[in-house]
């Protein structure tokens, strides 16, 4: 390996930032380009705006700094190094790095710079620049841009129709922006626009930890709460030295598979009700309350609020109660294979799946995707296995992974997930930790970042943070498995009949709110 | 007279008020499958009060073939249903021929559903009435080989004939043949009406919809047309598969009338097990399946015309 190095740390850690190279921003592509290339991912890459201490610094602008995680998942490390922008644009590294896509749209958004080169630079959650009188498609400044108000790409001809769906759809869910380019019932295109949903929740975190930090990360994407919350925690222990007691971080892994548990059954059933079959649709929607209400069991509530927080978990699982719970998980386990297994018996379901919504392994590798839709195209790629932290460093699960990348490749894994993951609970309650549920934290680092990467049910949640000369957060950056999978999605679209893309959909399953911020 | 007269108007009275309660016993059934208490049998009714008492809103774009399309699809539905006979009698409308008229009144009521769905513009309900009206032409061929078959088992030439002679001389001489029919019909039947495997009547998802999808602008008394309207023509292309399976009972109108009803029940809890144990095809097999009920429909006109 030659060129630029950068500095390498395991996942839930902290490094000083004077040990980040602070690079050239072409030595920083290079390095990224390079990584990338040799298979490793991009997991996070962001811009670090300046503070604006006044309105008049701030319309000065100030340098952006840029920022990337890299991971490399056969080592178990990350490599993270950073940039200094000099002016208002830098080369983009998508052309040579497609992973990199919808990061560099990102950047542009929050810190109004140009990726030059970008091959689709548009807006991704339609709000105002972060820096106040720099925004990368000189919109005004104070005029609040509209979601879903840009430029489509669209195909022309005489038998090419659009079909835009959304943001109100008719079911209840969550608001988002499809347009398709169609051909009769074929789709040559879709293009997917949100946005709808943003909160600012990354400014919202910056300056903490405060009062408002714990809620506003578990309410990141409302089904990964769990998720969200624990790699919240990792991060502040990795940056106040704490060490996690063993009670809480087998408590932390019982809630995760739950969570993935409640979500995987749910999803299952989903996908049975888009094509119209009706006893998994009914059973797993039934069987995904059992799951979350055995979360509810552990802390009160049904999605996990409240359990994680820094230093360990607010509630123990006292025996009792885990005897209760593992009571309850071997029903459950046993009613959700049950009513899995209906699916693949049923052949008017399976030839529904098979063949639908294909990815191929290339395209998931180039783009970057993660969690079950990853390892459907058979790509072993799971943070649980590759960057154990917590629990999972002591108990492995083994990773799911399936080759077809359609809709039943990834219902599959799901399935399988199912099993594996109740299995691991059932473990874990069989001999929990005699060890404190949580210990005190203390002041965080000064100006150091800390970087945890935790395996949702979605896949990969990221969280990084960068702390200023007093230990708060300057920049705390968030990336959600969907921030990775929409395109993924979109991809899974080409050639297929418009009909599916509702069941190609529900195999994604991304969270808008969690892609939106 | 006072009798037919009587017969006719017993025949209108349940015409107009029975179909509403065949949604609620497919529903029922679906509900018993899935382990659910389910809506009430009745809810289509309810349904229609409520919808009967609010509004309606009018799209600028629209024009009169917007609320023309619910409205002839109710009152097509309900002229076909004065062809097919349900008790013992005759139907009230019976001539020679009379089951041409039968299939493309239901073929009107469909082009003004389509035609409606269109004056909205919308690309959702265009799409829609693109996938009703390619595939219906499908359907057709099998319900006209049915008649067909129908007609030369039996020696007559009108509905009422066709399906009661039907029973008394042919399913004895060509059971085999009414008996593929009979299938054919009751594929027809599933698709005309959009139940699973064709479409999903339940299903929010614009996308996959066939039917559902053409009528997504109408709200108020005219969703209520609309939903009333598809009731009545699963009413009476069940009635047209229940009389060409069960015979009209001797002793008068009411074991007739009863049995019919059980019939239809039956029908309705047949169409609900249909819908719980299977998945929707996907949209570019619908086409194959409609061919195989022409095709078993075509076979059995083969068999009685040797």
């Amino acid at each position: 390996m030659s060129g630029p190095r950068l500095a390498t740390l395991r996942n839930g850690s902290a490094l000083p930032l004077a040990a980040v190279p602070d690079l050239p921003f072409e030595d920083l592509r290079d390095a990224v380009v390079r990584e990338t290339a040799e298979g490793n991912r991009l997991v996070s890459f962001f811009a670090s705006v300046p503070e604006p201490a006044s309105p008049a610094s701030s319309r000065a602008g100030g340098e952006v700094e840029l920022l990337a995680v890299v991971a490399d998942d056969e080592e178990g490390t990350l490599g993270v190094g950073r940039a200094r922008l000099e002016g208002e644009r830098f080369p983009s590294l998508t052309p040579a790095c497609p992973q990199a896509h919808w990061f560099e749209r990102e950047i542009a958004e929050q810190a109004g710079v140009v990726p030059a080169g970008h091959p689709w630079l548009k807006p991704i959650r339609f709000h105002s620049s972060w820096r106040e009188g720099h925004d990368a498609w000189g919109r005004p400044a104070l005029a609040h841009p509209v979601p879903g108000v840009t430029d489509f790409y669209r195909v022309e001809g005489e038998e090419v129709h659009e079909v835009a769906v959304g943001p109100v759809h008719a079911g209840v869910i969550e608001p988002g922006h499809f347009r398709f380019q169609c051909h009769g019932e074929e789709v040559f295109h879709l293009e997917i626009s949100l946005g709808y949903q943003h909160r600012d929740v990354e400014r919202a975190l910056a300056g903490g930890p405060h009062k408002g930090t714990v809620p506003i990360v578990e309410t990141i994407a409302g089904d990964t709460t769990v998720a969200h919350a624990w790699a919240y925690a990792e991060v502040v222990e990795a940056l106040a030295g704490v060490a996690v007691p063993a009670r809480a971080g087998a408590v932390r892994g019982v809630a995760l598979e739950l969570e993935r548990l409640a979500n995987h059954v749910g999803d299952l059933g989903a996908l049975a009700n888009d094509v119209g079959f009706l006893p998994t649709a009914s059973f797993c929607g039934r069987i995904r309350g059992d799951f979350l209400n055995m979360t509810a069991l552990l802390c009160g509530s049904r999605f996990g609020r409240g359990l994680i927080r820094p230093g360990g978990v607010g509630f123990a699982l006292e025996p009792e109660r885990a005897g209760r719970l593992a009571e309850r998980l071997v029903a459950g386990r046993r009613d959700a294979l049950e009513a899995i297994g209906l699916l693949w018996e049923t052949a008017s379901v399976t030839a529904r799946f098979e063949g639908t919504g294909v990815v191929s392994p290339k395209d998931a590798e180039e783009i970057g995707l993660v969690g079950p839709a990853a390892r459907a195209c058979g790509i072993g790629r799971d943070v649980r296995h590759d960057h154990p932290h917590g629990i999972y460093r002591y108990v492995h699960l083994p990773v799911v992974t399936a080759s077809t990348g359609d809709v039943a490749a990834r219902a599959a894994v799901r399935a399988a997930e199912v099993e594996r993951s109740a299995d691991f609970v059932a473990e874990q309650l069989a001999a929990l930790p005699e060890t404190p549920a949580r210990v005190p934290v203390g002041p965080l680092a000064a100006d150091s970042l800390a970087v945890a990467l935790v395996e949702g049910w979605r896949g990969e949640v990221c969280h990084v943070a960068l702390t200023d000369g007093d230990g708060r957060f300057r920049r705390y950056k968030v990336t959600d498995p969907s921030f990775h999978n929409w395109f993924g999605l979109a991809l899974a679209l080409r050639g297929e009949e418009i009909s599916n893309f509702p069941l190609c959909n529900k195999s994604f399953n991304l969270s808008y709110c969690g892609h939106d911020l | 007279m006072l009798d037919t007269l009587v017969q006719t108007l017993l025949h209108a009275l349940v015409l107009a008020l029975v179909p509403p309660l065949l949604p609620g016993i497919v529903n029922k059934t679906k509900a018993v499958f899935a382990g659910r208490t389910g809506p009430p049998v009745l809810q289509l009714y309810y349904d229609l009060a409520k919808l009967a008492e609010k509004g309606i809103v009018l799209s600028r774009t629209t024009t009169w073939v917007f609320w023309a399309g619910p409205l002839a699809g109710v009152v097509t539905a309900l002229l076909a249903g004065l062809l097919v006979p349900l008790g013992t009698h005759r139907a009230p409308i019976s001539f020679p021929g009379d089951f041409v008229l039968f299939a493309y009144l239901l073929a009107l009521g469909r082009f003004f559903t389509a035609a409606a769905a269109l004056d909205t513009g919308s690309a959702f309900e265009g799409m829609g009435a693109a996938r009703e009206v390619s595939f219906s032409p499908l359907a057709e061929p099998a319900l006209f080989f049915g008649f067909l078959a129908a007609a030369r088992v039996s020696g007559s030439l009108s509905l009422s004939g066709l399906l009661t002679g039907a029973w008394t001389s042919g399913w004895f001489a060509s059971g085999g043949a009414l008996l593929l029919v009979l299938a054919a019909w009751f594929v027809v039947l599933l698709a005309e009406t959009c139940r699973i495997p064709f479409d999903d009547p339940n299903t929010h998802l614009e996308l996959t919809m066939i039917h559902e999808v053409m009528v997504l602008d109408h709200g108020g008394p005219l969703l209520g047309l609309v939903l009333y309207g598809s009731s009545v023509k699963l009413f009476v292309l069940g009635a047209l598969v229940v009389r060409l399976a069960l015979p009209v009972p001797s002793g008068g109108p009411l074991p007739a009338w009863l049995l019919f009803g059980a019939g239809m029940a039956a029908l309705a809890i047949g169409i609900g097990v249909v819908e719980s144990v299977m998945a929707r095809l996907r949209l570019v097999r619908v086409p194959q399946l409609l061919v195989t009920a022409c095709l078993l429909s075509a076979l059995g006109t083969v068999l009685v015309m040797r």
